[in-house]
């Protein structure tokens, strides 16, 4: 279970926590405008790799703030958390 | 007749406290620090159940937690008993009764043992081949499979036992106290750490404590004597916590530890109550010292599985620790020099041995020429080809292995015995390093999986890590622990070690025999009978994965997880198939690593505590007036109040009718209520709810539906504008949570722009609802300054007003299709407000109604319940529901999901009403519905969502989705039961009052 270093509280253990799938997809501006593709690829599409990825978590349990988060999801290792609006720290 | 072979005395037991217990019916006695199986095997008593399969008998094997045969029930039939308990670790008390299990009628005559004559008919997959066809013949088969092969009984009275949870927080955790963790305890705490040592057994130390051979010293002493020194320093030391008879179960990321600390499970039963029995440790340690040891290995020959036959170092404990013998004709068969310490512990206590048959040609050993030394006999090039004895060895056939070990020659050699030891080497004890996610490396020249990666801020030493030497143990943990502790110096640094094992080992996974391995029996996994045979079938009917080896074969499978025989069972595979140990790595290890009671993973949650609930303010009254509850998420909400001698049914009927006759009054303060507040609120309303929101009046409420962004429908409710930049949205009960989760979420991420404040206030307000042709008088009565005038106060609107001194919301809206009002007050005045109510309406006979009559009102009137009507794949289409949507609107979550070309089809399922033939009959929620019952296969068109005997309408109502139903008004279909089949026509889903006549009365 993770120790989760909330970007306004601290840490925290992971149960205080849940996850909201990938980071750093924008829902489009003018959702009219897409085709079926377009839009599906917003709505469905997801990396979900083995490796280093961008999610979104929120403090539920605590200050119910989202904010970003890189991990490792081969070995689990949080490599960095960060606010939304944000830029990644690390690529 | 039994006999008695304990030997020279044991300081770790305590001959002057002896103690009585029962073994299957019988009484016997052993003495103060004594396992059960120990005891046993003092009293010469091998045999202690039966295996899975083939009902072959078995013994105890081992002398700790890996124990696959020696499993027993303790105290059968009474509220402690509890089954799969191992002999090997229960320690004895007085008063312990012990059964055997998986035997019938019992160990000694036992019905299943015939499966061991027939077990060239019972191969690998046999019960998955034999039995699963035909299907309907499983419930007769599984009676007897279950009969004959159950492993233990689960009790069946309440447990008496009180069971607790615990957090704690170290600096350093090291799991195990043998040599290498009370080493890594001492370093840690004197160092300043604040350290625990969690320890399985009653005892620290580990194997180390009773080895009593010169020829293992440190600083010149033996190192059992050094240990206890060094044992009773780390006892005074106040930063370090011991915890002795703690298994850690389970090993998470991030140094999240589960152990389970056992605390009465030794004393004699009337000593336990009131104390707590186990306690469940959640350990979050900063760094972690694993030093778990390692287990000795079986060796896979012929008929390996014989009572009598133990590990070669189970016997040494029996000997050094217990001071008992398993045997007074002992022989011992190794691969490696382990078996030699054992030989020379046996010769120092007096105690008998035969021969010892070792793999190896001529090793330079100092504990083989010991052993020689002593006139102990040693066949080396040899191997145990077969054993015989059928509920105890009585001998054991040797012969001469060839050079490659492929195969046995030369002429058989018999030995009589009554106990064999085996030994084929060590696996380091690697299941909780893996379990926290740390990769293993093979390593050829012993043949064993070591770790290699570990994730952040733990490391294993001393054996677990698969140092097996003493001197080799010592030196590599001097270095782990400076690095690991970023610590200069270490008090060990210039230890004397003298270590006499030679680490020479002849690895042969099966052992080659005389016979065809179809005609041999040699056990792979006692606790599930798999032998190396039944692997090999698997792999020629194409297994190649270890996980599907695994469940095919079973092999790995028991309680025990197969911590003996995995490593053989790889062995094998690697072997036949030609695949390399490290490519085909080993199975998962999961938790637990020994099993845990039940008791001990939900500790005090038990009872009343097993899960939290919800109650409105006006739960008291519920119950004062005989309400029957129901769960909707974690609320108990009033489901119908039953008058003397009323059914369920006959009490909603007359709740139904009441409410629409006259009055009736529902507990609504379960409803998720949301404050909005903000000067961007009615663009966020825009932008979550499918219809517009803007030009809603200040004093008006609005029916809102919510989508997810894929189209389908999320919630519903209504929300009220109580200012020009404040509103109260209602949600579903079982979706308050979620949908504020929801609405954060939007504000944070997409839209931080907007001015808008969220606050659940669920819990503040306390929600009366008045419906019926009467509800206007009954609330003038309570509210007499107000003018209810529909003028005044039409449908859809809302008041701010006073009950009395009471502050209160006063919305008129309706759930039921009758005129209506929702009363909201602070949550501590609900229930004088429902009273007032209740007192008011005395003379229309105001009737409570509970969920189920809320359910069946709604349902006459065609109104969705979202989750009951609704899944996650109906959108406001489906659902007939356009009427809802805006066209106007630019965007709104799922807007542009309601016509991609999967939701825009025709022929989606859409919610319909549907009309039984008979009146009187009630479909079943849920049911099926069919077109045409003759075509094969039979296509299903839909569901039932929602099934009443309506008393307002005297016929029966029910609400389905449809495939194409839109368009399939008056179309008879057809529900088939199990004996008959209901005839049905697709109506209009508003049964009653479509003119909305009723709202506006
Ligand atoms: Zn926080």
């Amino acid at each position: 279970m993770f120790i989760i270093n909330c970007p306004y509280c601290g840490e925290r253990e992971q149960s205080e926590f849940k996850a909201g799938g990938e980071a750093h997809i924008v829902r489009p501006k003018q959702p009219t405008e897409l085709s079926d593709d377009e839009w599906a690829e917003y709505l469905f599409m997801r990396k979900n790799i083995k490796g280093i990825q961008f999610e979104r978590w929120v403090h539920t349990h605590g200050c119910r703030k989202w904010f970003n988060m890189i991990r490792d999801t081969s070995n689990d290792e949080i490599k960095a958390v960060y606010k939304m609006g944000d830029k990644p720290p690390i690529k | 007749m039994t006999k008695n072979l304990r030997v020279k005395t044991s300081k770790f037991i305590d001959e002057t406290y002896r103690i009585s217990f029962k073994f299957n019916g019988k009484t016997y006695y052993g003495f103060k620090g004594d396992t059960l199986a120990s005891a046993l095997l003092a009293n010469d008593i091998h045999l202690v159940g039966r295996s899975f399969k083939y009902h072959r008998p078995r013994g105890i094997m081992t002398a700790g937690s890996e124990e696959p045969n020696a499993i027993v029930q303790l105290h059968h039939n009474t509220s402690r008993t509890e089954p799969n308990v191992r002999a090997t670790e229960i320690e004895i008390y007085e008063g312990l009764e012990a059964s055997s299990q998986n035997c019938w009628p019992s160990v000694n005559f036992d019905i299943g043992g015939i499966n061991n004559f027939l077990s060239p008919v019972l191969p690998a997959g046999f019960y998955y081949k034999t039995f699963m066809w035909p299907a309907s013949f499983w419930k007769k088969y599984e009676y007897f499979i279950r009969k004959s092969a159950g492993l233990g009984k689960s009790p069946t009275k309440p447990d008496p036992d009180v069971y607790e949870h615990k957090y704690i927080h170290c600096d350093v955790l090291i799991i195990g106290a043998g040599i290498s963790g009370i080493i890594a305890a001492k370093t840690a705490a004197k160092n300043g750490f604040k350290t625990l040592l969690v320890e399985e057994k009653p005892y620290l130390g580990g194997s180390t404590i009773y080895q009593n051979s010169e020829h293992f010293k440190i600083n010149n002493q033996i190192s059992s004597s050094w240990l206890e020194k060094e044992i009773n320093e780390i006892k005074k030391i106040k930063n370090l916590e011991i915890k002795i008879r703690t298994s850690v179960a389970a090993f998470y990321g991030y140094n999240y530890l589960l152990a389970r600390e056992n605390l009465t499970d030794h004393f004699p039963l009337e000593q336990r109550n009131n104390k707590t029995r186990h306690r469940l440790l959640k350990i979050r340690a900063k760094k972690v010292i694993t030093a778990t040891g390692s287990l000795e290995r079986p060796l896979i020959f012929d008929n390996n599985d014989r009572p009598g036959i133990l590990l070669s170092s189970a016997i040494e404990k029996y000997a050094n620790f217990f001071g008992t013998a398993c045997g007074e004709k002992n022989a011992l068969f190794t691969n490696n020099d382990s078996a030699y310490e054992t030989a020379i512990s046996l010769y120092q206590k007096g105690i008998n041995i035969e021969a010892v048959v070792d793999n190896r040609e001529e090793i330079d050993s100092k504990l083989i020429k010991e052993t020689e030394k002593n006139n102990i006999k040693v066949y080396k090039g040899y191997t145990v080809i077969n054993t015989s004895g059928y509920k105890r060895i009585n001998n054991i056939t040797i012969m001469k292995l060839s050079k490659d070990g492929q195969k046995v020659i030369g002429p058989k050699i018999s030995i009589k015995c009554d106990c064999l030891g085996i030994s084929g080497g060590w696996t380091p004890a690697v299941h909780l390093f893996t379990q926290s996610g740390g990769k293993l490396k093979f390593r050829e020249d012993d043949q064993v999986f070591i770790p290699n990666k570990y994730p952040l801020n733990q490391i294993s030493i001393g054996s677990c890590n698969g140092d097996f030497t003493l001197d080799e143990i010592l030196l590599n943990i001097i270095k782990t622990l400076k690095e690991f502790l970023n610590i200069k110096k270490i008090e060990y640094e210039n230890l004397e070690v003298r270590s006499s094992f030679n680490k020479s080992k002849k690895n042969i996974w099966l052992l080659p025999s005389d016979k065809m391995i179809g005609k041999t029996k040699p056990f792979v996994d006692y606790q599930n009978d798999a032998t190396a045979k039944d692997i090999k079938l698997a792999l020629r009917e194409g297994f190649r994965s270890i996980e599907h080896v695994k469940r095919y074969t079973t092999t790995g499978m028991g309680t025990d997880q197969g911590k003996l025989g995995n490593m053989h069972a790889l062995g094998i595979i690697s072997e036949t198939s030609g695949s390399k140990m490290e490519e085909l790595g080993t199975t998962t290890f999961r938790p637990p690593y020994t099993p845990l009671t039940f008791g001990t993973i939900v500790g005090r949650n038990v009872g009343e505590y097993f899960d939290i609930f919800r109650k409105t303010p006006i739960h008291e009254w519920h119950i004062e007036n005989k309400a029957e509850f129901e769960n909707v998420g974690q609320w108990k909400r009033a489901w119908y109040y039953p008058k003397e001698g009323e059914s369920m049914h006959d009490a909603v009927q007359r709740e139904s009718k009441a409410a629409r006759d006259s009055a009736g009054i529902l507990d609504a303060s379960t409803l998720g209520k949301i404050d909005i507040q903000g000067t961007d609120s009615s663009e966020f309303l825009n932008r979550i709810y499918t219809n517009a929101w803007s030009k809603l009046a200040v004093g008006k409420c609005r029916y809102g539906l919510m989508l997810n962004e894929d189209g389908m429908v999320y919630d519903d409710g209504v929300t009220t504008r109580l200012d020009e930049n404040h509103y109260i949205m209602t949600t579903t009960t079982g979706g308050a949570a979620t949908v504020l989760g929801k609405l954060e979420d939007y504000l944070q991420t997409e839209w931080p722009e907007l001015d808008v404040y969220l606050t659940s206030v669920t819990d503040h307000y306390a929600t009366v609802s008045v419906c019926g042709p009467n509800s206007k008088k009954i609330i003038s009565k309570v509210i007499p300054d107000l003018d209810f005038s529909d003028k005044n106060f039409p449908h859809m609107s809302f008041k701010n007003t006073k009950i009395g001194k009471i502050k209160c919301r006063i919305m008129r809206i309706s759930f039921t299709g009758e005129h209506s009002y929702e009363i909201n007050v602070q949550a501590n005045y609900g229930k004088s407000v429902w009273e007032k109510c209740m007192k008011a309406g005395k003379e229309f006979n105001i009737t409570p109604y509970g969920t189920e009559t809320m359910h069946l009102l709604r349902a006459e009137k065609g109104f969705i319940i979202v989750g009951q009507d609704t899944d996650a794949t109906m959108t406001p289409i489906d659902l007939q529901m356009n009427w809802i949507v805006s066209k106007k609107k630019y965007d709104f979550i799922g807007k542009r999901s309601l016509y991609r070309s999967d939701t825009i089809r025709e022929d989606r399922k859409q919610l319909v009403g549907l009309l039984t033939e008979n009146p009187d009959e009630v479909l079943e929620e849920g049911a099926q519905i069919v077109a045409d019952i003759n075509k094969s296969p039979v296509e299903m068109l839909g569901h039932v969502t929602s099934s009443y005997y309506s008393p307002n309408l005297k016929k029966s109502i029910a609400l389905a989705v449809v495939r194409g139903g839109k368009n399939m008004m008056g179309h008879k279909l057809i529900i088939p039961m199990e004996k008959k089949q209901i005839n049905v026509t697709v109506a209009d889903p508003v049964f009653l009052d479509k003119e909305n006549k009723r709202l506006n009365a």
